[in-house]
């Protein structure tokens, strides 16, 4: 008769105790990610405005290491930070055991995804690469054609 | 003149509407709400006029209450969409020119009306070994400092009433985790000088289930009618066990 489900049963005590680690996590990446975006988004936009964003501007931060680890940093902090809080939100509003899972894993599935993709940009990049970089004088100069 | 001095002693009372939420597992039917017209005097009390309705108007209404005076914690339900105790709650402190409305906690099964199943509730405070555990056997009582005391002395208010656990919204979709009442009842012992099994205690809530699942949504503080600092006492929790000590 009663419609709703008996909470706290049946009770597992299984798997790791991360979530400690994940509730750390957020925190700190958080502190981390509020001066590398704000850093970010300063030295992109403030200075010469968004018309400033070119593939030369790109390619020139990327030639320094410095901005290659930082946008790396920003890349796999932010995605995990923001991956985990959209798991907690699934675990805070699915009731389903099977969709839990299936959000979960999905989250997890496209995060990483987008941590291969981006952190092999960042790190095989090469504007020489590009056919069209000859109209770049800026760069085509460096690549020796 | 007669007339006058009548008025002089005599109580103001006011009219009052309550839709209260309705179940009976043995008809059949869905929960409903049912409204009820009840005459209160400004010092009545939810609690009161939910006896006016059982005692004069409809037998059947069922609800909990022991003590009628804020100490057993058995009348906590949902009124106005407010996690309260019907017996501290004045008629008169709510909008009475507004139905009242009034409903079982949330996030536990409802048994009849307004009574809702606690076994889930006591289970997640048994899980927390809420007793003093000590090895020595002194044989004077145990002795501890007016500032070892204070450490704990917000959490020992508690009274199991469940309003802080039932208003929580973890708590609403994930029965599983432990809820605010079994923390703070943690919380009174993990921070207590004379006992030992802090450590056994923060393991237990380091659980996937256990104080990491607060969104610290603060509607524990909130609802608790004994004015615990309910959302403080979890932080102090998770603290200790990042920490590894209380």
């Amino acid at each position: 008769m009663v419609t709703i489900e008996t909470p706290r049963s049946p009770r597992s005590r299984k798997g790791a105790k991360w979530e400690k680690w994940g509730w750390l996590y957020m925190r700190a990446s958080g502190v981390v990610l509020l001066v590398l975006i704000f850093g970010h988004l300063f030295i992109n936009l403030f200075q010469n405005g968004i018309q400033a964003i070119t593939f030369a501007f790109v390619a020139g931060k990327w030639a320094d290491p410095f901005w290659k680890i930082w946008d790396g940093a920003m890349l796999w902090l932010a995605l995990i930070h923001g991956t985990n809080g959209m798991r907690t939100i699934a675990n805070d509003y699915t009731v389903r055991l099977g969709m839990r899972k299936f959000l979960n894993v999905t989250l997890w599935v496209v995060c990483f995804a987008l941590i291969i993709l981006g952190t092999l940009v960042i790190t095989t990049f090469d504007p020489c690469s590009d056919p069209s970089v000859n109209q770049i004088a800026d760069i085509s100069i460096h690549c020796g054609k | 003149m007669s007339a006058e001095t009548k008025k002089i002693g005599e109580i103001p009372s006011y009219k009052v509407t309550l839709f209260v939420r309705r179940f009976n597992p043995e008809d059949g039917q869905e929960a409903r709400w049912e409204d009820f017209d009840v005459e209160v005097f400004g010092t009545d009390r939810v609690l009161d006029a939910l006896h006016k309705i059982k005692w004069e108007q409809d037998g059947s209404l069922t609800f909990r209450r022991s003590c009628a005076h804020g100490v057993c914690g058995s009348d906590a339900m949902r009124i106005n969409g407010r996690n309260r105790l019907a017996c501290k709650t004045l008629i008169k402190d709510l909008d009475m020119s507004q139905p009242i409305y009034v409903e079982p906690i949330k996030g536990l099964a409802v048994e009849k009306d307004l009574v809702v199943d606690m076994n889930p509730f006591y289970q997640a405070y048994r899980d927390v070994k809420p007793f003093l555990i000590a090895s020595d056997k002194p044989a004077k009582e145990r002795l501890q400092s007016a500032e070892e005391r204070a450490r704990f002395d917000d959490t020992t208010k508690c009274i199991l009433c469940a309003a802080c656990t039932t208003s929580c919204p973890v708590f609403w979709t994930d029965g599983q985790y432990f809820g605010p009442a079994a923390i703070v009842n943690a919380h009174r012992f993990i921070f207590d000088s004379r006992d030992e099994a802090s450590e056994v205690r923060l393991e237990i809530l380091n659980d996937k289930e256990g104080v990491w699942r607060c969104r610290t949504t603060f509607n524990c503080t909130e609802a608790c009618p004994r004015g615990i600092e309910v959302t403080k006492a979890i932080a102090e929790v998770k603290q200790a066990i990042l920490v590894g000590r209380r």
